[in-house]
């Protein structure tokens, strides 16, 4: 009861603090994103820390995908937030001169995130520039399945930013169900498809628009690569994005693997060698890899390897030691396509490897599933990528690398069908979390007779003149060279 | 084989999902997609306005009584405008937008291509009904998807000429309509599309929220609210008060989603406002306007009490000072002037969508902005005014979809301007090439090569490491340089 009564005030607060208008200035917003980056540069450190605690990341990781893109991004909203928040010009056609057209786009009001346990420190600093360099203000809901990163944003985040503004709430289930029962403008949600519908639905009742970024089963397509070297870099990016990102706990990690079947043993031989070097030979001396964030998820991506069928398929790797909640780099050959591994998102270690007759099939296996949130294809052919580009659809597509357009400020990041609506990242963020509000500035000089009634044969024919901008047909009317059409 | 969904047969869920396989295998087949077929299918509808423009007509008078003119300029013109303006511009904005890369993925290069959701749901409204149905059919097939149209049951003569047209002259394995009143839009609803354009009120757009909720389908709802209109004392008030008769009883005799709901003007300023009003309404209609053959009648019986009740109240039937005359046979009501009615009264509490026009008075017009903000943000706010800061003021925090300075409505007729709502006025936006992106996935691809594969990505991850990566996301080249170097 105290925590809804708690609640009720932040809320009321930020409300509050939104119609006082502070927030919609230059400076308030510019303040905001500097302190941002200061809290990132004062507290490294203990970020890092709380990410090892939730996550067991190894520092590079955690600055690569956390604390250095919050700080990319905040920069970029920084030095760019004043020309985003300009209006942008509409050309109006010279039938309605003399008038100014202009889009101005205007903060929604009050916005709601949730952020995802995976990033915990990105995923929810990341919508918070959006919402920020936006005008907005805020309430923030880090994952509670990251515990010690939800509580340091909390307890540190309100030393830095203007707190009457900027919110977070800790909490589970419970307190996120009542967040959804307010009325907010604006709801940014990371996580799966499945709380996605729930936030979904919730927002239907207060017409709230919504940015889900929600997930999937991302394929990795490889063909095969003329050059040795080639063949390494692609199978070392395709490791990197598997087992360095959360250990496989993100939402673009590569979740299989379409190979041609003469290709799959140089895949597996070659996978083996950078998962030796990358992470070690066993369980025992498993190095520069996430753990798995909960037992409930360790148990879910455990029992993935539970069928029979399923666990004959594994050809390196499936040890799991469950006091440490780690689950080695596991690679599987042709695990069948109904299994659940191949059904559902895997979030986890493990690397399905699907091989085909023709690399061409990849195509057919993709678009059987839902819309992934990217798809990454290693080719030189220039045909090929065409192909995946038209007849395969998702978030985004990257062409022999993974995961790094993660990083590229100028792309769109966002998802499709089951793999979310909406998108941010750059410009994108900002755009997310605005109302493109149109405005047409008219002048009293020159009127049109015509658009007034009573109506008439000439009326009529001058619109539909003008209508066909036929400009030199509205001269000549004028001049009563024209005749009217009935 | 054609399966027709008219009123001949019961649409009910097996004829729905019949009709899903049949869109999604006509979409699957890829030639929805092709540029041929979005011309052939643009080209179509632009016959159907051309060859039938009698029909059309016809139907609206059948339906609302509309004036020839109203129906030629409002609804046939602007529809045939955004058919040519994207058969222009079809191959420009099929085109993938290159964009620039940033230092943390060279070397690469990205583009955003747009592409088809798929197949996709339009549901109309009865006041435009040959507009608000073609419009975002037009933005549908432009980009690329396959869609089913539902033209509401409240208008159905025109609900049925459409069905007619569109069965004779567009590709009905990919384009269809189906009529019908609850049922058959609930049943509609409980399909997975991968988008839902909604014109119409909030209480339905609640309901086609929540049915998108649990496919995860992504939304635009065009919906209403109170438009209000501010007037200055310093203007040209002739002309302010034409523009106003015009955007209100001009337009569907104020069934318009963005007609002027009520006035805003100051207690000095109201009479001269009022006298002008009359004038020029006598100009424009005569002395006997509920017979004026230049005003749509109400739409049905049922709006016809609705808006009779809101002049039920003696506290709001007092205040009216020009007009009230009705006539329940003809389903007219006369241009109706109120001023001052209380705040409280349900006719200062619903969107109106009729004939009757409140006009409230303040001491100084400045207030009027907060009086409008404490409101749920509507589709369209004016000003009429010369002076400059009062201008910047309103475009400046006046929150709704779209605001016109010294003019009504006519925002609607510029393809350059995003038309959308805001909070309960709506989400999304559509005309122009705003109707394509509508429609669209906004898909980003980045194109990675194989040269260029820094080391720093990869465990064992180093001081060293980091020190690159940290200088890589900031972009900070000398610190790049440095790393490089050691």
């Amino acid at each position: 009861m105290n925590e809804m009564v708690e609640l009720g005030k932040s809320l009321a607060e930020v409300r509050e603090t939104f119609r006082g208008g502070r927030t919609r200035g230059v400076a308030w917003r510019k303040t905001q994103l500097r302190a941002i980056i200061k809290f990132l540069t004062d507290n490294e450190d203990q970020i890092f820390k709380a990410l090892e605690q939730d996550l067991g990341k190894h520092p590079v990781e955690a600055y690569r995908d956390e604390v250095g893109v919050v700080k990319k991004s905040a920069n970029l909203a920084l030095n760019c937030v004043e020309k985003w928040m300009a209006p942008k010009k509409g050309h109006i056609p010279l039938l309605f001169f003399p008038s100014k057209g202009e889009v101005l786009p205007e903060p929604f009001g009050v916005v709601l995130i949730f952020a995802s346990w995976n990033f915990p420190i990105s995923l929810s600093l990341d919508p918070l520039i959006g919402a920020i360099s936006a005008g907005n203000t805020v309430v923030l809901k880090p994952s509670e399945l990251a515990p010690a990163c939800s509580s340091f944003l909390a307890s540190a985040l309100p030393s830095y930013l203007d707190p009457k503004a900027i919110k977070v709430i800790e909490g589970g289930t419970d307190i996120a169900e009542q967040l959804l029962q307010e009325k907010w403008d604006k709801i940014f949600f990371t996580g799966s498809p499945q709380v996605g519908r729930i936030v979904m639905s919730a927002a239907a009742r207060h017409l709230t628009p919504v940015t889900l970024e929600l997930g999937g089963k991302c394929p990795t397509i490889l063909d095969s690569l003329s050059g040795s070297s080639d063949m390494e870099v692609a199978v070392k990016r395709i490791a990197g994005a598997k087992w360095g990102a959360c250990s496989g706990q993100a939402c673009i990690a590569t979740d299989y693997v379409l190979v041609e079947r003469k290709n799959a043993y140089i895949l597996v031989d070659l996978l083996k060698k950078i998962i030796q070097r990358f992470y070690g030979e066993n369980l025992k001396n498993l190095k520069n890899l996430s753990k798995i964030v909960s037992k409930h998820h360790f148990d879910r991506v455990r029992k993935l390897l539970e069928d029979p069928i399923v666990a004959a398929s594994i050809v390196h790797g499936g040890s799991v030691d469950e006091e440490n909640l780690t689950i080695e780099p596991t690679i599987l050959l042709d695990p069948p396509l109904d299994a659940e591994i191949m059904t559902e998102e895997i979030f986890g270690p493990l690397l399905p490897i699907i091989s085909l007759d023709n690399i061409q099939e990849s195509i057919e296996v993709i678009n059987s599933r839902p819309k992934p949130l990217a798809i990454y294809a290693f080719t030189k052919n220039e045909a090929f990528k065409k192909q995946i580009l038209t007849q395969t659809s998702s978030g985004s597509v990257t062409f022999n690398d993974v995961m790094v357009h993660f990083v590229c400020d100028t792309l769109p990041f966002g998802g499709v069908g089951q793999s979310g609506f909406g998108r941010y990242h750059g410009k994108y963020s900002f755009d997310a979390f605005s109302n493109e509000k149109a405005i047409l500035q008219r002048s009293f000089l020159i009127e049109l007779e015509a658009r007034y009634p009573p109506w008439n044969d000439f009326k009529m024919q001058f619109l539909r003149l003008a209508y066909s901008f036929n400009y030199i047909g509205l001269v000549l009317l004028y001049l009563g060279l024209k005749r009217t059409s009935r | 084989m054609e399966l027709e969904y008219g009123n001949k047969e019961v649409f009910d869920a097996e004829t729905a999902s019949a009709m899903m396989k049949e869109l999604r295998d006509a979409f699957g087949n890829g030639k929805t997609k092709s540029f041929e077929w979005r011309v052939s299918q643009l080209e179509s509808l632009l016959k159907i306005a051309n060859n039938h423009e009698k029909e059309i007509i016809d139907a609206l008078c059948s339906d609302l009584s509309k004036p020839e003119l109203e129906s030629f300029v409002h609804e046939i013109a602007l529809m045939k405008s955004s058919c040519k303006l994207a058969l222009q511009e079809l191959k420009h904005w099929m085109t993938p937008q290159k964009v620039k890369t940033p230092i943390t993925t060279f070397p690469s290069s990205a583009e955003i291509v747009s592409e088809p959701l798929g197949v996709v749901l339009v549901i109309s409204a009865w006041n435009y009904p040959f507009l608000l149905s073609l419009e975002p059919v037009i933005g549908a097939i432009t980009a690329g998807n396959a869609v089913v149209l539902k033209p509401s049951e409240v208008a159905p003569a025109t609900s049925s000429l459409l069905a007619k047209f569109l069965g004779e002259y567009m590709d009905s394995s990919a384009v269809k309509v189906v009529e019908g009143a609850v049922p058959e839009t609930s049943v509609l609803l409980e399909q997975k599309w991968d988008k839902i354009f909604y014109t119409g009120n909030g209480r339905v757009g609640r309901i086609v929220a929540a049915a998108a909720a649990k496919h995860l389908t992504p939304l635009v709802l065009e919906l209403g609210g109170k438009s209000p209109v501010v007037v200055d004392s310093d203007v040209n008030l002739m002309v302010a008060a034409r523009r106003i008769i015009v955007g209100k009883w001009g337009c569907n005799n104020g069934q318009a989603c963005i007609a002027p709901d009520y006035i805003i003007t100051t207690k000095d300023y109201v009479p001269k406002l009022v006298d002008a009003l009359k004038l020029e309404l006598e100009k424009f209609y005569g002395m006997d306007p509920l017979n004026s053959e230049d005003l749509s009648r109400i739409v049905n019986s049922n709006h016809f009490a609705r808006l009779k009740k809101l002049l039920d109240d003696d506290k709001v039937s007092g205040k009216i000072v020009h007009g009230g005359q009705m006539d329940e046979g003809i389903l007219k009501i006369a241009p109706t002037i109120l001023l001052d009615v209380p705040e409280d009264s349900l006719i200062m509490n619903e969107e109106i969508f009729g004939p009757l026009l409140p006009i409230l008075t303040v001491d100084k017009v400045e207030a009027s902005f907060g009086m409008i903000n404490s409101r749920d943000k509507p589709l369209a706010a004016y000003l009429f005014s010369n002076k400059k800061k009062l201008k910047e003021e309103f475009v400046k925090t006046v929150s709704a979809g779209g605001l016109a300075v010294n003019d009504t409505s006519l925002h609607v007729a510029v393809s350059t301007l995003p038309f959308g709502g805001v909070g309960e006025s709506g989400m999304g936006a559509y005309h122009g090439k705003f109707s394509f992106d509508a429609f669209s996935h906004k898909k980003a691809v980045l194109y990675r090569s194989f040269a260029g594969d820094a080391p720093a990505r990869y465990p064992p991850y180093t001081p060293a490491k980091l020190r690159f990566l940290k200088a890589l996301l900031n972009g900070d080249i000398l610190g790049i340089i440095r790393a490089l170097f050691g």
